[in-house]
């Protein structure tokens, strides 16, 4: 277990140094100078060569990229222009937001959080019920609700669903507020009444991938052996299906959540901007379409810190779920 | 289509004579047919009623999409054609929902005055190519490399894995969205003009690098499977070279899974072009594309929700039938599926 978990960090650690590297070629191999894009207008050539110099732009690569990896680790001096001290974990300073990219990262995450870890909740819910709902009521009028549910809303686009929504409850029925962002421990009915339709369209779509792939699972674990032996001990349907089959069935779920929710985490791209919801992903377009370079550089690597955490967890998941896994 | 030996014990299905599809004598009892996977997959595919529907609706769009200058030539409109008279005084179509008429089928865009129904025919033609092409090319380096890394293990297989984990943690839009421009500007410079084409070819390079990994892990793992079973080792013992072991032995074995992933896949490439074009990366003004018209139709939503309703609806249906025919697919190729 304890070497299971050891080897597994570390692989982790190497994904997640590989994805630095990859990035930072990626965007300073740019034909455009990263310059350009830090000071927007009227720049003259005396700043921009000054910002040049602040950002470190004339050193060897490897001593920027080895600075900004110390930047995160134990923090690092910047110089007066970029705020001064900045402590770890420091991911640089933007020129275009005029702010520390940590601070501008701690005001977005929490966004795209919020938008996250309910949507998740309720789409496995919602995933897992109807999936169980349909396999035990195998061929009825039920399972085939359930099953042209599902594939609808994989078919489904978020920006359609979301703009649909938007009409209905935003614009027509004036249900519910423009779509925006309030701190949940500022006014939590706010923050609900605010989020809910990205909820609602995450959950609508991922729910239907769930489902599917959650009754199929059901299925093949109904006509195990273990399934007939449980009832012919005399287990009641509800204990059979509850815990021996669910706790079989559910396993592939949890991969596929694990990943969903860890990509969504790096930034619901889509979602943002479709209810003009400023997170993770809405912060990473800008980024990319200002040539921000700190910025870029945080966001895609707190994406794939998700990822890989999510991964880590899948696994260690795995075998709490599943008796039948042995780590090794 | 080349069976190995495994697949021997696999043929025979016991079926009522007045079943079987296509028999001519007069049947009399029951009697045993001999058939490859393949022609049961097939006949299994023939009695679905949702994958002849499905089916029958992506022959439709592919047509549609091949034939978007014929359709375009009938319905007297091009894709460029403004119709600016049409429109009101805020620059929206005159008449009813979004100006539908014997005309204009879906109506008109506000503002650019151009006619929906022919800009969605040739967006269509543009979805498709790019996702055809972005799922072949995915499917060719993963069945590829998938099998290789299966087969041979060692390091090849270790970095192929590492690969994989290393493309699911990069956010793909970011990076797509980030890497778009950056091409555009090596091949074409800051004032050139770049033609559709270049952007179209982009989008596909993008997807195909994204794309192979998990073609690959699920090869990759049929592989695994097969690779200890005796008709591989007979094959190995009689000396037989890499290229036959891959191609002659093991792949023949997992097309039935690599197919269906291809037909997901081709879905799925759809849904991320329209994304792309959402966020407004890949594809230039003038090549009409589902996910540039959403994105433009969404400023609309209040006052001209037509335009948001038929490239919404029409995207929906596309990868609604494609979803379904995998399905359907999947159910016909599944050797332990009863229907």
């Amino acid at each position: 277990m304890l070497r299971f978990l050891v080897k597994r960090i570390l692989s982790a650690v190497l994904t997640l140094f590989a994805v630095t590297v990859l990035t930072f070629l990626m965007f300073f191999a740019l034909p455009r100078d990263p310059v350009t894009g830090m000071c927007p207008k009227n720049c003259n050539p005396e700043r921009l060569e000054r910002v040049r110099q602040e950002l470190g732009l004339r050193d060897p690569l490897v001593s920027q990229y080895a600075g900004y990896m110390k930047g995160i680790v134990t923090g690092r001096d910047l110089g007066s222009a970029q705020g001064g001290r900045c402590d770890a974990p420091c991911l640089g300073w933007s020129y275009v937001n005029n702010e520390a990219v940590t601070d501008t990262m701690a005001r977005v995450l929490p966004v795209t959080l919020s938008i996250v870890i309910p949507a998740a909740i309720l789409w496995l819910l919602l995933g897992v019920g109807l999936g169980m709902l349909s396999a035990l009521r195998r061929g009825t009028w039920l399972d085939r609700v359930a099953i042209g549910f599902s594939l609808a809303g994989a078919s489904m686009q978020l920006y359609f669903v979301g703009a649909v929504l938007l009409l209905v409850f935003v614009y027509t029925l004036r249900w519910l507020p423009v779509p925006g962002y309030t701190s949940l421990f500022d006014d939590p009915v706010r923050w609900a009444s605010g989020l809910v339709l990205a909820w609602v369209s995450l959950a609508f779509l991922f729910s239907a991938i769930y489902a599917r792939l959650f009754r199929a699972q059901m299925l093949e674990t109904l006509s195990e052996d273990f399934v007939r032996t449980a009832r012919a001990k005399g287990l009641t349907r509800t204990r059979v299906y509850g815990r021996h089959a669910l706790r079989a069935a559910i396993t592939p779920v949890v991969t596929v959540a694990g990943l969903d929710v860890g990509a969504a985490l790096g930034g619901t791209v889509i979602t943002e901007t479709t209810f003009g919801i400023r997170g993770l992903g809405r912060t990473a377009v800008d980024a990319v379409r200002a040539g921000d370079l700190p910025t870029i550089m945080a966001t895609v690597l707190i994406a794939a810190v998700f990822v890989v955490l999510a991964n880590v967890l899948v696994d260690l998941l795995y075998a709490a779920i599943d008796p039948r896994v042995r780590l090794g | 289509m080349s069976l190995s030996p495994v697949d021997g014990a696999a043929l025979a299905e016991i079926e009522s004579g007045g079943e079987a599809g296509g028999a001519t004598g007069a049947p009399q009892g029951r009697r045993v047919v001999g058939r490859s996977p393949g022609q049961l997959a097939w006949l299994r595919l023939r009695r679905d009623r949702t994958a002849l529907i499905s089916g029958a609706m992506l022959v439709l769009f592919v047509l549609v999409a091949l034939a978007a200058p014929l359709i375009e030539l009938v319905y007297g409109i091009g894709p460029r054609d403004q119709f600016q008279h049409k429109l009101d005084g805020f620059s929206m179509p005159l008449g009813y929902a979004g100006g539908v008429s014997g005309e204009h089928f879906f109506g008109l865009e506000p503002r650019t005055g151009r006619d929906i129904f022919i800009r969605l025919v040739y967006g269509l033609r543009t979805s498709l190519f790019i996702a055809f092409a972005a799922a072949v090319l995915t499917a060719a380096i993963g069945v590829v490399l998938g099998a290789l890394a299966g087969y041979l293990g060692g390091w090849l297989d270790a970095v192929v894995n590492w690969i994989t984990d290393l493309t699911l943690a990069l956010p793909f839009l970011v990076i797509a969205l980030a890497l778009t421009p950056t091409l555009t500007l090596r091949f074409y410079g800051q004032r050139d003009a770049v033609p559709p084409a270049f952007g179209i070819g982009v989008l596909i390079a993008i997807f195909a690098v994204f794309g192979w990994t998990s073609t690959a892990r699920l090869v990759r793992g049929q592989v695994i499977a097969l690779r200890e079973r005796e008709f591989v080792e007979a094959a190995r013992a009689s000396g037989a070279g890499l290229g036959h072991m891959l191609f002659r032995q093991l792949l023949p074995n997992t097309w039935a899974p690599i197919l269906v992933s291809f037909s997901l896949a081709v879905p799925q490439f759809i849904t991320s072009e329209a994304a792309l074009s959402f966020i407004g990366v890949g594809l230039t003004e003038e090549t009409p594309s589902f996910g540039r018209m959403i994105y433009q139709s969404l400023d609309y939503l209040q006052t001209g929700p037509a335009f948001v309703f038929f490239p919404g609806v029409t995207i929906f249906a596309l990868v609604f039938a494609f979803n379904l025919f995998g399905d359907a697919l999947r159910d016909a190729l599944d050797p332990k599926s009863s229907r």
